[in-house]
């Protein structure tokens, strides 16, 4: 029985995800057409995950509660402030003066926070990538990012267009030509990921 | 008609091509050996490490929706959850999976359940092994902290997409004395975990992970057809340069 779920699950992949793939390349309106309906699908699919998502979160936190894990209390609030939340949304709109207010005074501050720790925490990383790792390319990265900083902060006691020149051509010369050799084995290895899927290699699905 | 469909086509063409050669080259010799990169060497050892000391490993896939390109950085992660679900599973503590992305999550669960199906072990399944940590990156990374904090975790692989807020999971692995193994397709990320992380996957080395965990032919001969196609890209941007240089094309 598994297995038969698992082979129609295969050939239903392999067989949307071709029709897909062909609508992209070839203009057939009758392929066209079902491209945007699997498409349409995959987005109601994806939102229908997104609340399975929220349950999933919820019931993580509901059972370390009743098993009185450690941030109990944490996780007390995470769930009354997802009620609360949704309540205030639901019922009054998600652009509603409350619903707007929860998020300029919550959830806004909360991220601005953690985007100051994460200022230290990259500064203290930083710091001890030259004591884990160090070699040239260490050095590259630590001197690269020293001149991208002197050449972005203003000082009115000191000249620093130099630096900001420096800085400009470190951006459009080597960082260009790094982020395009990068983003080249990203797409490479997107597109060898799609593959194993269309073929039935890669089954996340299950199987 | 776009005008660089047939390059587009050609290109997808050779990919399958090589893709397929190389599939039945492996299948005839499959004990060539890959490239080495020893962050995946050094993964096996702490995976092994971790059953033996009965602490737990933690994969992050990250919030990569899958029906979306960075996606696809997120089924990398999931291929080596499955591997790494199988190599721990005579552990006290089975692997915990967490994600910032419904579907990514109830892939993971599914991909939990069918890696001990696989070994007939089905008991060792539970949903909660495969939780959504938070909806957004911010929350994401706070909700995935406790899991590094309270359970014992002695590795941690992140493999899927994320943004700067990375370096908040990686510090707390840091804080814990955990194995960090860390790959990402958004270039922000890849630069943050080139500073913090202890084992740092730049570019494709991600889309490697398959393929150094033994997770299948597919996986060996698509590494190889990358490397090939990585040629054909460069042989094409040198053909492109000379031809603009000599004002062959405008």
């Amino acid at each position: 029985m598994n297995r038969l779920r698992t082979s129609l699950s295969v050939a239903l992949v392999i067989a949307i995800g071709l029709i897909v793939l062909a609508g992209y390349f070839l203009e057939n309106p009758m392929l066209n057409t079902l491209q945007t309906v699997f498409l349409h699908w995959a987005a109601i699919l994806a939102s229908v995950a997104l609340i399975v998502g929220v349950f999933n979160l919820l019931n993580v936190h509901i059972r370390k509660i009743n098993t009185g894990q450690k941030g109990s209390l944490y996780s007390l609030i995470l769930i009354l402030s997802l009620i609360v939340t949704i309540l205030v949304a639901g019922f009054l709109g998600p652009t509603s003066e409350w619903s707007l207010w929860i998020f300029n005074n919550i959830q806004l501050p909360v991220e601005t926070s953690l985007l100051a720790v994460l200022a230290v925490v990259l500064a203290v990383a930083s710091a001890r990538l030259l004591g884990r790792r160090f070699n040239a390319f260490t050095l590259v990265f630590v001197l690269t990012v020293l001149v991208v900083l002197a050449g972005s902060i203003s000082l009115s006691f000191l000249d620093l267009s130099a630096m900001a020149a420096i800085r400009s051509w470190f951006e459009r010369v080597p960082a260009t030509a790094g982020v395009r050799g990068i983003l080249l084995g990203v797409a490479l290895g997107t597109v060898a990921t799609g593959f194993r899927l269309l073929l039935g290699s890669d089954r996340p699905y299950g199987g | 008609m776009n005008p660089i469909l047939p390059f587009e086509l050609g290109f997808a063409g050779l990919f399958f091509i090589i893709l397929v050669i190389y599939a039945l080259v492996i299948r005839k010799r499959p004990d060539r050996p890959l490239r080495e990169i020893p962050a995946f060497a050094r993964l096996g050892r702490s995976v092994g490490l971790a059953v033996e000391a009965g602490k737990r490993l933690h994969i992050s896939l990250g919030y990569g929706g899958v029906n979306d390109v960075p996606g696809a950085s997120g089924l990398v992660g999931l291929t080596m959850l499955q591997r790494i679900a199988r190599a721990a599973s005579i552990s006290d503590k089975p692997p915990i999976a967490t994600s910032g992305e419904g579907t990514l999550g109830i892939l993971s669960q599914d991909t939990l359940h069918s890696a001990y199906q696989a070994i007939r072990s089905e008991s060792l399944f539970d949903p909660m092994y495969g939780q959504i940590s938070g909806l957004t990156p911010f929350s994401y990374a706070a909700g995935t902290l406790p899991v590094i904090f309270d359970q014992q975790v002695s590795t941690t692989v992140l493999a899927g997409h994320f943004g700067s807020e990375v370096a908040l999971i990686v510090d707390a692995n840091e804080r814990v004395g955990s194995h960090t193994l860390a790959g990402s397709d958004n270039l922000e990320a890849q630069a943050v975990l080139y500073a913090s992380a202890q084992d740092p996957l730049i570019g494709e080395e991600l889309y490697a992970g398959g393929a150094y965990l033994n997770a299948g032919l597919m996986h060996q001969a698509s590494l190889r057809a990358q490397d090939a196609m990585r040629w054909v890209v460069i042989l094409g941007i040198l053909l492109g340069s000379m031809l603009k240089l000599f004002g062959v094309i405008k």
